[in-house]
Order: C-alpha cells, then sequence, then structure tokens
C-alpha cells in the first residue's frame, strides 16, 4: 500500500503538496493522473463510486418508505378524487373529471368543516403558542428542580390522545362534569358543551392546547438558551427591564423559531382529527348534531369510511393538501419578510 | 487498513438498507400473521392443527359461553382464534376493504344486520353460498331472506336478532306513582309507541328527583322504527326514507319525547349514557334483547331486582348479526362446518345463556333458559316467554345499502338537533334531509 503510494507521489506531487486544503480533490486528482493499474485502479474506482453514492444509498430508507406509504397512496387519492369510487365497490371506478371537487365547492358541509377547522385552529394555536412563550419565559429563570418542571411539561405530549380526549370529555359533561360543576358555584347555567357552537369548539381547543403547549414551551426555552447573555446584559446596562428585555431580546432572537412552530402547529390544526373525533363520543364523525365541531379531517371519515363515498372523500383530501401548500406559501412569504426585516 | 474497515461498515450499510428494502416488499406481498395461510405449510402448526380465524365486533359471547373451547375439544385438529374489533363503524370499512382484496380476511367474518344488505348487494361473490350447507328452515324467515340474494344464494347465517321490550325500574315507577306491574304495564302501552310517551307525561308529573322517564328520544325512535315493515328503502329497494309511513310514525313519536321534559337527553352508547345506568337517571329503555347484558353490566349490583321486563308496544327487532365465510378463506370446508355449528339452535342457546342474545333459530325458543343471575337481576320476569312472543311476530323488513348512515342521519343529526339544541321538529326534518341528501350523494 504505502509503496505504491509514494511511487504515485511523484506525478501528482503538487496536489499531494497540499492535500489539508481540498481534500477531495486532490484525491480526483491523483485518481485521473494514473493509468489504469490492476486491482488499484478498481479499487480507486470502487472507492469513488462509493464517495459519490453511498449519501444516496443512506438517505434511500427513508425515500423507500415515503414513496412507498406516502406518495404512491398521495398518487393514488389523486387518481380516486376525480372517480366515482364507493368503499364497497373499489374495483368499479368510473370516471367523474372535477366533480367531485364541483360537488365541494357546492357543499355546505365542506364550507362549514373548513370555516371550524380555521376558527378551531385560531383558537387552539394562537393561546398555545402564547402560553408556550410565556412558560418558557419562566423556565428559563433559574429554579429549583428545572428538569422536574420541564418534564411536567412535556407529559401531556406524551399522554396519547385517546387517553387525554377521555378525562376531557367527562370533565365537560354536561350532566355532573367537573367543569358544569364549577361553573355552578360561580352561578352559570351548565352548558352543553358538545352540542353548544362555541362551547364544543373550545372544549376541542383546550384538548389541543393542554396537549401541544408543553412541547412548544420546551422548543422556545431551548431557543431561549442559546440567546447570549450579554445581550440581557447590555440591554440592562441600558435600563431595560424584564419585560422590555423579553419584548426587545428574546422575542426577536426566537423569531425563527416561533415561525418554525407556527408552521408545524399551522399543519397539525388543518389536520385536526383524533381530538374532535374522540370528543363526539359515538357518532363523533359528524362533530356534532349541527356538524359544529367538524373538521375537515372528519368530514373526510364520515365520508370515506362511515358513508362509502371514497371519491369525495379523497378530493377533501387533495383539498387539504392544497389548502396546506397555500399555508406553507403565505409563511414563506412572511418568513422572507422578517428576514429581510432584520 | 483503514480503509477496508470503513468498506465493510459501508457493506453493512448497504445490507442494511438491502434487508429493509426486500423486508418491506415482502410485506406487502404477504403478512403470514394477518390472513388464513396454507393448511399444508403455514396455517397448520406443529401438531398440524388448522387454525381458523373468526372476525367478529362488540361481544358476540361465543368466547364467553365457553363455546370456542367446546368445539376445539369435539375437533381436536381444529384450533379457534377471534380477532375482535369493538366498534361496528370500524370494524366493517375495514372488512370491506379487505374482502375486496380478497386476502387478510378471517375465516368466518361477522356481518352486522345494518350492514347485511350491502353485503348481499355488493360482496355477494365474495361469500360461500351457506345455503346449500344447513337446513334453512331453521331460522326465522325474514332472518334468512336478510343474508339472502335475489338469486338464493345465502351468505351469512343468522346468529342473534333483537326482538323488543321494554326495561323499565320498578323502584322508581312505584316511586312515581305509576303501575309497576309488566303485564299491566304492556296491557297499558299495547299497539301504539305514543301510549307508552304518554306514560311518560304522567311520569314526569311525579318524577323522583334527578330522574327522567326514558334515556333518549333516539332510543324510542330505534324502538318504533324496528316494529315498521317499511323503513328507509321499499321492497324494490329505492329510496323512500322521507316518505315512508314506518318513518314518519317513529319520527313523530321521537318528536313527542324531544320536545318534552322526559328524555335525559343522553347518546346512547356515549360514557354518560352507561353512567346514566349506573346512577339510574332514567326509569325505562328501549330494550332489545341484547340490551340486558348491557344493563346488567353497567347498572352493577346497585339496580339488581330494581329492573323488570314489560312487553314493547309492538313487536320490533333492533339488532342482530350474521356468520359468513368468505371465499378468500383458505379453509372453507372447515369455516363452513365451524359457521354451522355456531349458529345451530343448540348452540344459540348456550349464549343467550350467557348473555341473552336471542336465538334466531325458532327451534331453540322451547328450551332457552337464561342466566339465573339475569333473571334475578330483571326481578324475575319472564323474560324468554316476552322476548320469543316479540320474535315470533316481528314483521319482515325492507333493508338497504345505506341504511346505517341514513339511520345515523336521522338519529344524530336531526333528532339530536331537536333534543338538545332546541330546534324546532321541522327544522330536525330539515337537517335531516340535507344530511341524507349528502349521505346518497344527491
Amino acid at each position: 500500500m504505502s509503496s505504491s503510494k509514494q511511487a504515485l507521489a511523484h506525478p501528482a506531487s503538487s496536489a499531494d503538496a497540499a492535500p489539508g486544503n481540498q481534500p477531495g480533490a486532490a484525491r480526483g486528482a491523483q485518481g485521473r493522473g494514473t493509468p489504469p493499474a490492476g486491482t488499484d485502479s478498481w479499487r480507486s474506482r470502487l472507492y469513488r463510486w462509493d464517495m459519490k453514492a453511498s449519501p444516496y444509498v443512506f438517505i434511500a430508507p427513508f425515500f423507500v418508505i415515503f414513496g412507498a406509504f406516502s406518495l404512491v397512496p398521495l398518487l393514488y387519492t389523486a387518481w380516486y378524487s376525480l372517480h366515482n369510487v364507493q368503499l364497497s365497490a373499489l374495483d368499479n371506478q368510473t370516471w367523474a373529471g372535477l366533480d367531485n371537487y364541483k360537488n365541494l365547492l357546492s357543499s355546505d358541509f365542506f364550507w362549514n368543516a373548513l370555516t371550524n377547522t380555521f376558527t378551531i385552529g385560531v383558537i387552539s394555536t394562537v393561546p398555545q403558542l402564547l402560553a408556550a412563550l410565556w412558560l418558557a419565559h419562566l423556565l428559563n429563570y433559574r429554579l429549583r428542580g428545572s428538569v422536574v418542571w420541564r418534564v411536567v411539561m412535556l407529559t401531556p405530549y406524551a399522554t396519547s390522545v385517546a387517553a387525554a380526549t377521555l378525562v376531557f370529555v367527562l370533565l365537560y359533561s354536561w350532566d355532573g362534569g367537573m367543569i358544569n360543576w364549577l361553573l355552578d358555584f360561580v352561578g352559570i347555567d351548565p352548558v352543553n358543551w358538545r352540542e353548544s357552537d362555541w362551547g364544543s369548539q373550545f372544549a376541542v381547543s383546550t384538548i389541543v392546547i393542554w396537549r401541544w403547549t408543553g412541547y412548544n414551551a420546551l422548543i422556545y426555552l431551548a431557543a431561549m438558551q442559546a440567546i447570549p447573555s450579554d445581550l440581557y446584559e447590555s440591554a440592562a446596562l441600558d435600563g431595560a427591564g424584564r419585560w422590555q428585555q423579553f419584548r426587545h431580546v428574546t422575542v426577536p432572537m426566537l423569531r425563527p423559531t416561533i415561525l418554525f412552530t407556527v408552521v408545524v402547529s399551522t399543519i397539525g390544526a388543518t389536520q385536526l382529527f383524533g381530538e374532535p373525533l374522540l370528543f363526539g363520543g359515538v357518532s363523533g364523525s359528524k362533530g356534532g348534531s349541527e356538524h359544529q365541531y367538524q373538521t375537515l379531517g372528519l368530514y373526510m371519515y364520515d365520508q370515506g369510511w362511515m358513508i362509502g363515498n371514497l371519491g369525495k372523500a379523497s378530493a377533501i383530501a387533495w383539498s387539504m393538501f392544497l389548502i396546506l401548500l397555500i399555508v406553507a406559501a403565505i409563511n414563506m412569504l412572511v418568513s422572507r419578510r422578517l428576514r429581510k426585516s432584520q | 487498513m483503514r480503509t477496508s474497515t470503513r468498506r465493510s461498515h459501508r457493506m453493512m450499510a448497504l445490507a442494511a438498507v438491502a434487508a429493509l428494502t426486500t423486508g418491506l416488499l415482502a410485506g406487502c406481498a404477504e403478512d403470514p400473521d394477518d390472513g388464513p395461510s396454507d393448511s399444508s405449510s403455514g396455517g397448520g402448526d406443529a401438531k398440524g392443527k388448522i387454525t381458523l380465524t373468526v372476525g367478529t365486533f362488540g361481544v358476540f359471547g361465543y368466547k364467553q359461553a365457553g363455546l370456542y373451547d367446546e368445539y376445539m375439544k369435539l375437533n381436536p385438529d381444529i384450533n379457534i382464534k377471534e380477532n375482535v374489533t369493538t366498534r361496528t363503524d370500524v370494524y366493517w370499512p375495514k372488512t370491506l376493504t379487505r374482502l375486496q382484496a380478497g386476502s387478510g380476511t378471517d375465516d368466518i367474518q361477522a356481518i352486522e344486520v345494518g350492514n347485511v344488505t350491502e353485503a348481499v348487494q355488493t360482496q355477494a361473490d365474495k361469500f360461500v353460498d351457506l345455503g346449500k350447507e344447513v337446513d334453512k328452515s331453521q331460522w326465522l324467515d325474514w332472518k334468512l331472506a336478510q343474508a339472502t340474494t335475489k338469486d338464493g344464494k345465502t351468505i351469512g347465517l343468522g346468529t342473534d336478532i333483537g326482538p323488543m321490550a321494554i326495561c323499565y325500574r320498578k323502584d322508581l315507577f312505584e316511586k312515581a306513582g305509576l303501575e309497576t306491574d309488566r303485564t299491566k304495564l304492556a296491557e297499558l302501552w299495547k299497539g301504539d309507541w305514543s301510549k307508552y310517551v304518554d306514560l311518560g307525561n304522567d311520569y314526569m308529573k311525579k318524577a323522583p328527583s334527578g330522574t327522567k322517564y326514558v334515556d333518549s328520544a333516539s332510543s324510542v325512535y330505534n324502538a318504533a322504527l324496528g316494529g315498521a315493515t317499511e323503513r328507509y328503502y321499499d321492497k324494490d329497494g329505492n329510496v323512500v326514507w322521507d316518505k315512508s309511513a314506518g318513518v314518519k310514525e317513529a319520527w313523530d313519536v321521537a318528536m313527542e319525547v324531544a320536545t318534552s321534559d322526559m328524555s335525559a337527553k343522553l347518546k346512547q352508547f356515549d360514557k354518560p349514557w352507561d353512567q346514566g345506568y349506573a346512577n339510574g337517571t332514567f326509569a325505562t329503555v328501549a330494550c332489545p334483547a341484547w340490551m340486558m347484558g348491557y344493563i346488567q353490566q353497567k347498572s352493577g349490583d346497585s339496580g339488581k331486582g330494581k329492573w323488570d321486563v314489560a312487553a314493547a308496544p309492538t313487536a320490533a327487532n333492533w339488532g342482530g348479526a350474521f356468520l359468513g365465510v368468505p371465499t378468500a378463506s383458505k379453509h372453507q370446508k372447515e369455516a363452513i362446518a365451524l359457521a354451522k355449528w355456531l349458529t345451530a339452535p343448540e348452540q344459540q342457546a348456550k349464549v343467550f345463556a350467557e348473555q341473552a342474545s336471542f336465538p334466531s333459530t325458532p327451534s331453540a325458543y322451547a328450551n332457552l333458559k337464561p342466566a339465573a343471575d339475569t333473571t334475578a337481576y330483571f326481578s324475575d320476569a319472564p323474560i324468554t316467554q316476552i322476548f320469543s312472543d316479540s320474535a315470533k311476530t316481528i314483521p319482515t323488513q325492507y333493508l338497504g345499502a345505506k341504511d346505517q348512515p341514513i339511520g345515523t342521519a336521522i338519529t344524530d343529526v336531526g333528532i339530536l338537533q331537536v333534543e338538545q339544541k332546541g330546534k324546532s321538529p321541522e327544522q330536525g326534518w330539515e337537517a335531516a334531509t340535507e344530511e341524507i341528501k349528502d349521505v346518497l350523494g344527491q
């Protein structure tokens, strides 16, 4: 090995002289400069191939799985959405063109579901992120047992949707639920949480807020701890109080993180499904008798699996996908704006 | 040296990727645990046994009544495994896709009465014709007809049916100053569900505090509809729900309940409904035979001897199921034998003794014995007598493919809006109409 390397060193001495600067280029030059000679060149060719191909091989598992379980179903759903497909007759697909989409656009149920998804999304995401920011700020102080607090924050996130929602269903129970019992003390009449319009949306939102606030708080906390402390020191020297420090140092420094959590929460809100389904109990996919908390996800499930109209359900799925793309585009514009303004 | 170890790492990574990929592809092709496989190799275990799988929903009671064990003892070369899905609305879509894929089905698949017409109309070719294998006259005519196609193929054998009675709390009736004798009560409301509702008005005049007359308006609707010949479809399979006399009658009775204060306004099979049983917050419930086990379980010891059973205003059926053998089963012969055995009158009687699921085979009625604690729980009511009287006079009902979602639209949208959101009956009907249009894709 070493002898052959020495032999090679002469014709390519210039390249070998500075191996530290451009190791890849140096090796490439070395390889090209030598005439193919037996096992050695085979080895170096393999090595080159290895250098080029192995990154792709390493990421391949993800793409294989993504292709099999996401991309193919995604495209197949698009195909379904252009057909009339019933759950009971999957092989009997008749071309429907854009009928399913037209049908959706003229359906009150679709627009209702879209509006609900939006309102529940807003009343769950906004308080959730504000609370997370506030909690992270508190946790950022020196506290006794800070690890314990952080673990506690994360426990709701680790709880299953089903378990959490079941508990909330009991809390919000109309007859004998704890929340109505508490309201009774303050002299408020019991609220039929599941059937009232705003009450049901509020209840579903609280489940989402409860589950995700801690998670977001930890992300904020991690970002806060990366803010250099001399920024605070100099702010303090300039006479900034705690609130002003938070307002003018912490929040601006957290901007990319906040943007990230906004994007993730928005995607989560658009796909909201498990909480309202389980909150509704029996025939929960209706999202209440007046569909007062039927989200797009629930409407899709109801159409596809309860009613058996898979074509229409696929059209709903693709509409959701398009809505997410629009949301992502808006997010991108906003973040670009923010970056420029910085 | 260094290069060679690096290479060996790479080779290992490559091998791992390759293994993962082939594993995935193999997973797509066939999952040995998921479906029945060939008897010569996979299906039989070391002792050469055949494993039959039975796909059910809810609680069929076969396991609880010891029927699987009994069958395995009678047939030492058979091993039975039950795959239970609790909720029907999860079970059926899953079963539909598996039937059509021709793989992943169990050797025996249970079919709920709400789905049986869809199965008969769309999946008949995916099921073995069981009519050739059995004496069809064993079953009630209407039960057999529900699982039989127009050209006479029987895709499922009847398990239980849901003949209707009224379960009521004797103690609450007494406190409210009502009649408590089951025969006199049955006389009082005989023939008309609105008479049953009228009694509710009497009950509410002196109702024990915290109690209502009935659990929900929807349960009254389902019970009343269970006695109607024409429901959502006519004899020829056309959707006629908005003109159907049966629906109209049941709706009107339900509206009487929904607009009064006699309903506890619960949603059936919901947690608060269970709690209602436990706390005794409603005095009556429309009670198909299979509901008795549920009441015992949810009311618990506190309800023992307080519940009683009276004949319902009209003979009605609510619920029931069938057992079918998919053509995709690799052990059709054995599966057919098991399905035959499980649905035979003797076995149906055993399930009745276990959990009061009522047989669909009349020859079993003469010797039906409910479990001793069931009888005691329901104040020694002649349960067998009441339910078999009802079972023998249940009218033939016309069912349709979308019975289930149409029913849900009426109860969980229309009736619920009136009962819980204070809408008028007209608004409720209007909402149900819109919903059903959506269901039917109109």
